[in-house]
């Protein structure tokens, strides 16, 4: 995938952000262009919450993925107010652990990846947002995993190094589904 | 030929434009006698207000700036934060300082900005030509308030020192007043005080000078006297409100 | 090497580094990150971060600390800007440099939060009552947002006027891999300061009153000539595509970035089209859309409001070609796909 048109979404406090952060700035140690912009405004506390990412090899002009070419969905609500705009042959993640519906479209290649679940049972809880990362990973190359890793350590706040580790845990288990 | 009496240097040699009877000339003066006997001229910076003392930066000697009207001590707060060896002062009227720059007043003062003001009370608006001001009197009467200031649809006057010293960041807040020989000396020592004060880095400090406007007063500048003494003292009494080197005292 | 920052972290980094130590302001979405930033940062380097009461209290803060010689800045998001606007006109009028950054929001009143353009029209028609103009940037990515800071200072300083960067909310919550300058900001001369007169000069007055009117009318001229001399030489632009183009599109700061991707995908229709992204919006780039007016059949101005620009746009090209507007407001960005529909409907000779 030459250019990653990313879009993620769930509800405030799901790390919808952090996620982006860390796709963009494995996108950066690429040496690549690269844009994230969040949703803002009320809707971060507790409601929907989302963020576009893009990973290009050219200069990006808008930086909201309106016609996404990767989706990750971890809400109802936002499976639902996006899945229309994927670009045909897009991927979508779908954490099958919140989301009990099926993607009705047939053009796209969807993933149900039961994230929060597979995330508490390895206590890493509340990083399913980084799991699903290492699964788009997977699914898209838009990094080498070395990057990808390299990327974590830059996202987690120094105050918070000790996590790290399981950030890179959720990573693999995500690299792995 | 001994000189017995001359301009301070901190005052210009331009005229003064104030009416005949006017507050303002004296109470610029004793500014510039302060400034010259604690030697500051060279550090101190003044901004001047919008209201008649508009002019002030063409009298006084040291570095001036016009702020907008009721802006003096936003302006005086970016002047010190700037450079804080500098010695900052205000000098506003009532209009000024108590209805358009209420905002500026209270929260320089609640920082304990490290600012000296000089706050000119003569309960009208001078420039605009004797409109209300936030201090005139109840029962004044004045250009807008033509029947006299009706407290049930104009309100209370604002007593700004009272106001002032509830705040912790004012280390000094002094009302005085220049209708007399005695009263000068006062005001005089509280203008320096509030000055060393700012030397001190004590923090916001405040001398109210209750003050005369003949002119829109409509009054000789002897009865615009009689009148500050027999109406105006009575309603905003003179002494420390606050002084943190002191603890508070009332009423001298 | 590299960085991802927001917008608004980035161009608070940028001024830090420009040398200015005094920063004067009070929270508004989405532009708040900046005095974060900012309230974090300059006690560290021994800087003035104070969070006033009001934004005009901010404002004049501003004015005192820049009467005071120092670089000094505020920011805000267009409520604020237009309580801001008393002050603008007395640094105007009193010839004091400093930075204003509006992260724009949609409009007018509380509006929303959302990303707007539509304070054009106040930036470079009227920062403030009477004559005046302030120098006014607009960054298209972070790294402009970044750059166009020391930008605005340098200038401000050297014509002696406020400079504003007129971001919008995109521009300030989006990141984007930037380089930060290294290295010591331009100190400039400046003997009107009030720094105290040490008893070695005559006192500067800092003012904007001239009671007597031939006076403020000379002042007001010569201050003319001097924003004449800035319209000769600072007029920025970026051409981009249009070396062979025949229709132009005409955009600025966030808008911009839509309106090329919008370029790309005509271009890949075989539409030749190229775009005009107005860096500089006072002065406006009237050179660069001079220069094209030949060549140009149809220009269409792109932004997030109304339509502001496009007058000014109107006014350069002065009927050699038409002159289309593409807008959308209330805080909506314009989708590529939107854009890319009005250059089709131009490139066919309508609109």
């Amino acid at each position: 995938m030459t250019k990653l048109e990313l879009m993620l979404a769930g509800f405030g406090g799901q790390g919808i952000l952090f996620a982006g952060k860390l796709v963009a700035y494995a996108g950066l140690i690429e040496d690549k262009h690269v844009s994230w912009l969040p949703s803002y405004g009320p809707e971060m506390r507790g409601g929907t919450c989302n963020c576009s990412v893009c990973v290009s090899d050219e200069q990006i002009g808008s930086p909201q993925m309106l016609t996404p070419n990767a989706l990750i969905a971890m809400n109802q609500p936002s499976l639902e107010k996006f899945i229309g705009h994927v670009q045909p042959g897009g991927i979508v993640l779908v954490d099958s652990s919140i989301i009990p519906t099926k993607v009705d479209r047939t053009d796209l290649k969807v993933f149900y990846v039961p994230a929060t679940e597979i995330a508490e049972k390895n206590g890493l809880k509340g990083m399913a947002n980084i799991l699903l990362t290492g699964k788009l990973l997977k699914e898209t190359g838009f990094a080498s995993v070395e990057n990808a890793k390299a990327a974590v350590s830059k996202v987690v706040p120094p105050k918070k190094a000790n996590l790290i580790d399981s950030n890179l845990k959720a990573l693999q288990l995500g690299l792995d589904y | 030929m001994t000189v017995v009496f001359d301009r301070p240097h901190a005052l210009t040699d331009n005229v003064f434009h104030y009416c005949p009877g006017c507050s303002h000339g004296i109470v610029h003066r004793l500014i510039a006698e302060v400034i010259d006997e604690l030697g500051i001229e060279g550090k101190t910076v003044g901004v001047a207000p919008v209201g008649c003392a508009v002019f002030a930066y063409n009298y006084f000697n040291c570095d001036m700036a016009e702020a907008a009207h009721g802006r003096a001590p936003a302006v005086a707060t970016g002047i010190k934060r700037a450079n804080p060896d500098n010695i900052v002062f205000t000098y506003q009227g009532d209009g000024d300082l108590a209805a358009i720059g209420t905002a500026e007043t209270v929260h320089a003062a609640t920082r304990g900005e490290n600012i000296t003001v000089i706050f000119i009370n003569n309960a009208i608006y001078g420039m605009t030509g004797g409109q209300m001001a936030p201090t005139s009197l109840p029962g004044q009467i004045t250009q807008t308030t033509p029947y006299g200031r009706d407290v049930k649809t104009a309100g209370y006057p604002v007593r700004v020192c009272e106001m002032l010293s509830t705040l912790s960041g004012t280390a000094l807040a002094q009302r005085v007043a220049v209708d007399s020989v005695a009263h000068i000396h006062q005001t005089k020592a509280a203008i320096k005080k509030a000055f060393q004060y700012q030397q001190e880095k004590l923090g916001y400090s405040i001398v109210e000078v209750v003050s005369t406007c003949s002119t829109n007063w409509g009054l000789s500048p002897v009865d615009a006297i009689q009148w500050l003494k027999d109406n105006m003292i009575p309603y905003y009494p003179l002494g420390v409100y606050k002084d943190i080197k002191e603890g508070e005292q009332k009423n001298d | 090497m590299k960085v991802l920052m927001k917008g608004n972290e980035a161009l608070a980094e940028a001024a830090i580094r420009a040398g200015c130590r005094h920063f004067f302001g009070y929270p508004i979405t989405p532009q708040t990150e900046v005095a974060a930033y900012m309230a974090k940062q300059m006690p560290k380097v021994g800087g003035t971060y104070l969070q006033a009461e009001s934004e005009i209290s901010a404002i004049n803060m501003v004015y005192g600390a820049a009467s005071a010689g120092k670089r000094a800045m505020t920011s805000s998001s267009s409520p604020g800007i237009s309580l801001k606007q008393e002050g603008i006109s007395y640094l105007v009028g009193s010839d004091l440099p400093c930075l204003i950054v509006n992260v724009q929001r949609a409009a007018p009143g509380l509006g929303g939060i959302q990303p707007s353009q539509g304070d054009y029209f106040q930036a470079t028609k009227a920062p403030g009552h009477g004559d005046s103009h302030i120098f006014v940037m607009a960054p298209s990515s972070i790294q402009e947002m970044a750059d166009f800071v020391e930008t605005c200072f340098e200038k401000a300083e050297e014509y002696r006027m406020p400079s504003m960067l007129l971001a919008d909310g995109m521009l300030g919550q989006m990141m984007e891999p930037i380089e930060l300058k290294e290295g010591e900001p331009k100190e400039v001369e400046k003997p009107w300061a009030l720094t105290g007169t040490k008893m070695q000069r005559p006192h500067n007055v800092i003012n904007s009153l001239y009671i007597d009117p031939p006076e403020l009318e000379r002042i007001l001229i010569e201050r003319y000539e001097r924003y004449a001399k800035i319209e000769e030489n600072e007029q920025r632009a970026e051409l981009y595509k249009m070396d062979d183009a025949e229709y132009a599109v005409v955009s600025y700061g966030a808008s911009a970035r839509i309106a090329m991707s919008a370029v790309d995908k005509a271009r890949d229709e075989g539409i030749k089209v190229g775009l005009i992204r107005c860096i500089t919006l006072w002065p406006y780039p009237k050179k660069f859309i001079e220069a094209s007016a030949g060549q140009i059949k149809h220009y269409l101005a792109v932004e997030m409001n109304m339509g502001q620009m496009v007058e000014d746009l109107r006014l350069v090209v002065n009927g050699r070609a038409p002159v289309d507007f593409f807008g959308r407001a209330g805080g909506i960005i314009p989708s590529p796909a939107e854009v890319l529909e009005e250059i089709r409907k131009i490139s066919k000779g309508g609109k």
